[in-house]
């Protein structure tokens, strides 16, 4: 993207006017931001194209949605021609991407409410669920690959391997089945169903919209033990998915480290295997390590559909499955441009930092 | 993968390759002989075959019709007569696990044959021909892979409809941007080659030079890629089976059957059980075979 503009150049004599240098560089820079506005522009584009088609393929008329199932034909043509279905495809879709970029995703024909205003209340939900997720994740895959990368070839190595890839294998909506059987049913160690129990439900004004942080807020501390008795099971679940891509790319980042010139100087220098590990090759992962774990948010976004099903968590996967299951069009298309441009955004975001952190780019 | 493998001591067969069908028959013997070290991915491979063994010997391993319903034999627990007990219709849940592989290998092999095409299609001619077409065919790509595959999978079976055909459709919609990215790059790395000039030379169209020459070269890695993203689509498959948009009933098909069964799972957790072990099986068995082979494949794991 950066490379058609070119770097600045300084060939100028010492003579030449150095304010006349930082404009030069300044609008170098201009140029460059430029070009990436522009092709992130496009991406966003393209991903309105697709939703658009995905709602244009979608069983559901559009019309029926609107009328309800029972409409004479008089009626059914003139909300046909109001939505503006007569008119050519690529119409439609610019007043598509018009709405959007209004900020108007529809209303949907379920809720009654608009779509924008739907994704606001959801999205918070999904968003508490994938961070505590995220954070077990590190807390469980990341020891678990250094130790992998440590031990490595031995049976420490096989057995970390292998919890990885299990949970990274067993079917999540499976896997929240038995948990719930099992810590739910059998032994009532947590609450099931939703983000809060029915008792409290209303009874907090939401600040953050993410209930641990709201409850801790508000000091209501029996509330916010509720709140975790809910999530920490999904919570859990939705980490442990995540903990086979954490702990092998901790693992072969740490190995490429341990095979390096300055490991064997600092061992013959007498550190022992634990300095060695978190003074030195630790320091070196860590800048992968951060976009590693991005990435990992982004990819919970899967599996976080099919554990909000299972747990009746209300967020963004259980609202777009909804919207599936009842052919709501505007539900469909405003959910999955949500979560495409949220993955985009997450890819962006830590590319730009792996760039800003990482000595090696600059 | 290229062509240039380092001398390895493979037994019987040593000596300078003869012809190009004996150094691609060595460089599978050296292959196998490295993947036979990794006792992880000999397991996979094992528990495949066995999917395949029984999705092929179905009828002769359950000797139960797997849609026969029998109301007054609901929900058994396992037995002698019934291994894995019978569900809400009185239907036998092993017959119905067993007959559930030759739906998992029907969807794995459908999804096959649609993703690799598709991906060397676009892959090779992305990187053939350059400029352009490369641009815009790299920006769809982008644009498939900033979408969770799930997320995307579900959409596109919602509008397709429900059923196998249509959600193996939906999955290889979804699946085939890292296998064109795969083609593509090993286009790039073929298209300067000597011999691809000399093809030229003598007048061949691009289409001849693409499908004739560069495609085939590019078919061994995009299959090992394939393997790898396996599991991934078993799961994808199983998940949209059990959010009701992937096989419908009465077919048996795993993720399906774990939706249908959790009604009665506090009283019958077989009904679930089964079903869900299979998924994690053979998903399980796919990332083992697969982490084996990135081994085998991937130089700088050489001890």
């Amino acid at each position: 993207m950066s490379a058609a503009h070119g770097p600045t150049l300084h060939t100028a004599s010492p003579a030449d006017d150095p304010e006349d240098d930082r404009v030069r560089r300044f609008l170098a820079g201009l140029g460059r931001v430029a070009g990436r506005l522009l092709s992130i522009a496009l991406t966003l584009l393209g991903l309105l194209l697709l939703t658009f088609t995905m709602g244009r393929l979608l069983p559901a008329d559009p019309v029926l949605a609107v009328t309800g199932a029972e409409v004479n034909k008089a009626t059914y043509d003139r909300v046909y021609a109001e939505l503006g279905l007569d008119r050519p495809l690529w119409e439609q879709f610019a007043s598509y991407v018009g709405n959007v970029l209004r900020g108007d995703l529809g209303v949907s024909a379920t809720t009654g409410h608009s779509v924008l205003s739907d994704l606001g209340h959801v999205f918070p939900a999904t968003f508490e669920l994938a961070v505590f997720a995220v954070i077990t994740g590190v807390a469980i895959g990341l020891p678990l690959g250094i130790v992998a990368a440590v031990n490595r070839g031995r049976l420490i190595d096989h057995v970390a391997r292998i919890i990885g890839l299990a949970g990274h294998s067993v079917p999540i909506f499976w896997l929240g089945l038995m948990a719930l059987f099992v810590f739910y049913a059998k032994l009532h160690w947590v609450d099931a169903s939703g983000r809060l129990s029915v008792f409290y439900e209303g009874m907090l004004e939401p600040v953050t919209g993410l209930l641990l942080l709201d409850t801790a807020m508000a000091r209501d501390w029996d509330m916010f033990r509720d709140a975790v008795s809910h999530i920490v099971l999904p919570g859990l679940l939705l980490g442990y998915y995540s903990v086979a891509y954490i702990s092998r790319m901790t693992r072969s980042f740490m190995l490429e480290q341990l095979n390096q010139e300055y490991v064997i100087a600092a061992r013959a220098k007498g550190l022992s295997t634990a300095q060695v590990v978190w003074r030195h090759a630790f320091k070196n992962i860590r800048v992968q390590l951060l976009t590693i774990v991005a990435l990992t948010l982004g990819g919970l976004l899967d599996g976080a559909v099919l554990v909000e099903t299972v747990f009746g968590w209300p967020g963004l996967g259980q609202y777009l499955t909804r919207g599936l299951t009842m052919n709501d069009m505007n539900v469909v298309m405003g959910a999955v441009l949500l979560t495409g441009a949220m993955f985009m955004a997450i890819n962006l975001i830590s590319d730009r930092l792996y760039r800003i952190l990482d000595a090696r780019t600059h | 993968m290229s062509a240039s493998s380092p001398a390895i001591d493979d037994g019987p067969t040593r000596g300078p390759a003869r012809s190009a069908l004996d150094a691609a028959l060595k460089q599978v013997a050296a292959g196998w002989a490295s993947y036979r070290r990794h006792p992880l991915g000999m397991v996979g491979l094992a528990l495949i075959a066995a999917l395949l063994a029984t999705a092929l010997l179905a009828p002769l391993i359950a000797h139960v019709d797997p849609n026969a319903q029998d109301l007054r034999q609901r929900l058994l627990p396992p037995s002698a007569l019934h291994w894995f007990g019978t569900d809400h219709l009185g239907r036998d849940v092993f017959a119905r696990v067993v007959y559930g592989a030759r739906t998992t290998v029907q969807i794995v092999a459908l999804v096959t044959v649609l993703v690799a095409p598709l991906g060397l299609v676009i892959g090779t001619a992305s990187g053939y021909a350059g400029g352009l077409v490369d641009e815009v065919l790299m920006r769809v790509t982008d644009i498939f892979l900033s979408f969770p595959g799930l997320v995307l999978a579900l959409g596109f079976a919602a509008a397709l409809g429900p059923g196998l055909t249509n959600a193996g459709i939906a999955i290889s919609l979804t699946a085939w941007p890292p296998i064109a990215r795969l083609a593509r790059a090993e286009t790039l790395s073929l298209r300067n080659a000597d011999f691809i000039a000399a093809v030229r030379l003598q007048g061949a169209t691009p289409m001849r030079i693409v499908l004739r020459h560069i495609l085939p070269l590019c078919i061994p890695s995009v299959i090992v890629r394939v393997t790898l993203n396996m599991a991934g689509v078993i799961l994808t498959a199983a998940g949209l089976g059990f959010l009701g948009l992937g096989a419908q009933p009465p077919l048996a098909e795993w993720g399906s059957m774990v939706s249908t069964g959790r009604q009665f799972m506090l009283d019958s957790p077989w009904v679930v059980a089964a079903p869900g072990l299979s998924i994690a099986a053979i998903s399980l068995a796919f990332n083992l075979a697969g982490d084996a082979l990135r081994d085998v494949l991937d130089p700088r794991n050489e001890a």
